[in-house]
């Protein structure tokens, strides 16, 4: 078929399904709402891969499949069409898009069926599949930030879906308002590139990126991609802009898994990667990027040590995973960063969606000292949260492995790499190895701590095929990309992932450092050792239960303390931001708002009123009255003509 | 010729004062009767009052157009009265008398 045809199709399916569901919102019939909704996505995916296949066909120098369906904006030097690029870094994303947002969708029917607003629930989750596809593929940044914001929009309404209790409420604002800080930093970006390069087009600043050398934080370049950056930090959720995250986990589930974990969140890093030649003209900003990325990783990890809340852990997890994608972009390594992104979306959508099914059989709790033993009870949700758990803590052979040690070995071989970057990576995957495993002794091993009145139950198929269906792609998710050192003992996997990019990524200018196999070879021992014995060490302390978690916050102390409080950063963000700008804004309000404008505009109206009521006294009603002012007119003007 | 002096010696003058005497008692009536009847009659007296003037004025300038107009404030007259007492008429009817006063009702 017509590749323009597709991609509108592919585009116009998830809309389609969005206007159906919308329509009906109050409807609660969910076996109808969901049906729309996963068929419309599973078009979707169907599209996507015929895409792919003819991309695969197409010689690799010209993969790249455009629909421009209309000029959108015209304004002198600035043109923006409604065009859209399946390239090899758009189809992986549409793949991961539409693949796992079915799974999502189906999940979804089972874990949704008893809400009032199920209806309304779908289609909100085909708008954001819409927005999110109109996002990737969109070949200027303009047509992105459409659905940049379309996405934070649609994140918005599903975090705050249950919007009837406040704090949920709260938390889809705090989530759209932090969103908001990176976006106008988006914005801005987008004039500083406008302004040096005269296009927004993607391809256009890309092909014109190699001219650009800049060492300066001045230049053009670097300011304009550190702006994007920040952007990327809002949506991505990077320090210093994490904070809604977490909160974030108030929406469903399934929202959990298929926006802040898969896809939505990866936006920044996708962004980075399709801008890749333009940010590595500007080493100072990779050099943030990388920097923030091996911050956020190590930070989030030791807050998701402390957490008590499954779906928190799984936040700040995916927190810290987004921090490897960064780390990986920032030190040039765009094909690893690429990759993760798709491992983690296999397997963080897998474990989100494994705790949806845990919450599920618990009657709604998610706190995991309330639960153990879980094993027993939800058979197919632990096999499969196993394989989620051991992709993530990186155990050979299993997907997060391969992304993971690429990203680690690429942080300290590249030459914007460093021993530092790559410390922080690995102390990193010890921290995630230990509080995955912390979890999944709290949640599934050990003795039960289940209160008698709930009774654990597995879900239906609905729910426990798309968990098996990703499952399978969190173990085997790893082999597109098998890094040369290791095949050479798999019997010679090629590498696809490094082909397949190969042509859109730009090679650093500094060349490749010269490192040998055995120093790649004994980072990689070092760090699967590392993870795998804190692994171990968690699953000693935990397996036996609540009790110790009493005495690892004794043993810490305030440390314990500091992290257990995610390091003060909402009260920081409150007592140094917030709570001033509130302050300033009663002032402003009392003092300019109140006793300046209003009170001018009182004075006016009184002014008014007075006149008026002086000219009110003269219209008594009585009509000799009237009849006198007309004899004394009358006398007056005389008085004037004739005595002139 | 004693008629011819009669009339020259009563001249311009006089017809304007008794014009502007009887003038002034109609307004006087307008202005400070309260009577409904009373009032409407003092604008009849302003009125004639000033068609004394006209037909005055007419004879002594030697012109028709004085008079002319005459006709036509008389007609207007009629025409005020039968509306003048259609409102006395129905004020009566409501208020059981003819005050003006009760024309401040009309007062939004």
């Amino acid at each position: 078929m017509d590749h323009q045809l597709l991609i509108a199709i592919l585009l116009l399916s998830p809309l389609v399904g969005f206007v159906l569901n919308g329509t009906r919102f109050r409807s609660q019939n969910y076996v109808l709402a969901g049906a729309i909704a996963t068929g419309a996505v599973v078009v979707s995916f169907i599209c996507s891969v015929m895409l792919m296949l003819q991309l695969i066909d197409a010689d690799p120098e010209h993969r790249r499949l455009t629909a421009t369906f209309f000029e959108w904006i015209a304004v002198g030097g600035l043109k923006i069409n409604a065009g859209f690029v399946v390239d090899q870094i758009s189809s992986i994303m549409i793949l991961i898009i539409t693949g796992v947002g079915s799974l999502i969708h189906l999940f979804s029917i089972g874990y949704m069926h008893h809400d009032k607003g199920v209806t309304k629930y779908f289609a909100y989750l085909n708008l954001f599949i819409f927005n999110m596809l109109i996002l990737v593929l969109g070949d200027s940044l303009v047509t992105m930030f459409v659905g940049w914001e379309g996405v934070g929009l649609c994140s918005y309404l599903l975090i705050g879906f249950w919007f009837s209790d406040s704090a949920k409420a709260a938390a889809g604002m705090k989530a759209f308002i932090t969103n908001r800080i990176g976006d106008a930093a988006f914005i801005i970006g987008m004039f500083i590139l406008f302004f040096t390069f005269g296009t927004l087009n993607m391809y256009e600043l890309n092909a014109l990126a190699p001219t650009v050398v800049e060492a300066s934080w001045l230049g053009a370049a670097t300011l304009g991609t550190l702006m994007l950056f920040i952007g990327a930090t809002g949506k991505s959720a990077q320090v210093p802009l994490y904070v809604w995250l977490p909160d974030a986990m108030a929406g469903p589930t399934p929202v959990s898994a298929l926006i802040h974990a898969a896809t939505m969140v990866t936006a920044g890093v996708y962004m980075i990667v399709r801008l890749n030649p333009m940010f590595v003209a500007a080493p100072n900003t990779m050099m943030v990027i990388a920097i923030v990325g091996a911050v956020t990783a190590v930070m989030a990890a030791t807050i998701g040590l402390t957490q008590f809340d499954i779906k928190k852990v799984l936040a700040y997890s995916t927190v810290s995973q987004l921090g490897y994608m960064f780390l990986a972009v920032g030190v040039g390594a765009f094909g690893a960063g690429m990759m993760h992104l798709m491992t983690h979306a296999f397997f963080k959508a897998l474990m989100f969606l494994g705790s949806g099914s845990v919450i599920h059989a618990m009657d709604g709790e998610q706190d995991i000292q309330l639960m153990g033993g879980l094993k027993k009870k939800l058979p197919i949700t632990h096999a499969t949260f196993v394989m989620g758990w051991l992709a993530i803590i990186g155990f050979p052979l299993f997907s997060g492995f391969f992304s993971k040690d690429e990203i680690l070995w690429q942080a300290y071989s590249s030459p914007r790499g460093s021993v530092f970057l790559w410390m922080a990576g690995a102390l990193g995957a010890t921290l995630t190895a230990f509080y995955m495993t912390r979890l999944m002794a709290l949640t599934f091993w050990g003795g039960s701590r289940v209160p008698k009145s709930v009774h654990p139950h597995e879900s239906p198929a609905i729910m426990t095929i798309p968990l098996i269906v990703l499952a399978i792609l969190s173990v085997v998710g790893g082999f597109v990309g098998v890094p040369h050192v290791i095949s050479e003992y798999l019997g010679h996997i090629p590498n696809f992932w490094e082909h397949w990019l190969e042509p859109v990524i730009r090679r650093l200018p500094e060349g490749v450092s010269e490192h040998s196999a055995t120093e790649e070879w004994g980072l990689m021992a070092t760090s699967v050792t590392l993870a795998l014995v804190s692994a171990f060490t968690a699953y000693r302390i935990y397996t036996n239960g609540k009790k110790t978690n009493e005495q690892i916050a004794k043993a810490f102390g305030p440390v314990y303390n500091v992290v257990n409080n995610k390091y003060f950063v909402d009260e920081a963000y409150f007592g140094g931001i917030i709570n001033p700008l509130v302050k300033q804004s009663q002032n402003l309000w009392m003092y300019i708002d109140v006793n300046f404008i209003d009170k001018t505009t009182h004075v006016i109206a009184d002014m008014t009123k007075g006149v008026g009521s002086l000219a009110r006294s003269f219209q008594t009603g009585n009509m000799q009255q009237y009849a006198m002012y007309i004899g004394l007119g009358v006398v007056t003007v005389l008085t004037f003509v004739l005595m002139r | 010729m004693p008629e011819t002096n009669f009339i020259t010696t009563i001249g311009l003058e006089h017809y304007l004062v008794l014009s502007a005497v009887l003038f002034s008692m109609g307004m006087a009536g307008v202005l400070l009767r309260r009577n409904l009847i009373v009032l409407l009659m003092s604008v009849e007296l302003m009125l004639n009052a000033v068609n004394i003037s006209f037909v005055a004025f007419s004879k002594y300038n030697n012109n028709i157009e004085g008079q002319i107009m005459v006709f036509f404030v008389m007609t207007i007259a009629a025409a005020e009265a039968a509306v003048g007492l259609a409102l006395a008429v129905s004020i009566f009817k409501r208020f059981k008398e003819v005050n003006i006063r009760f024309f401040e009702h009309l007062k939004g």
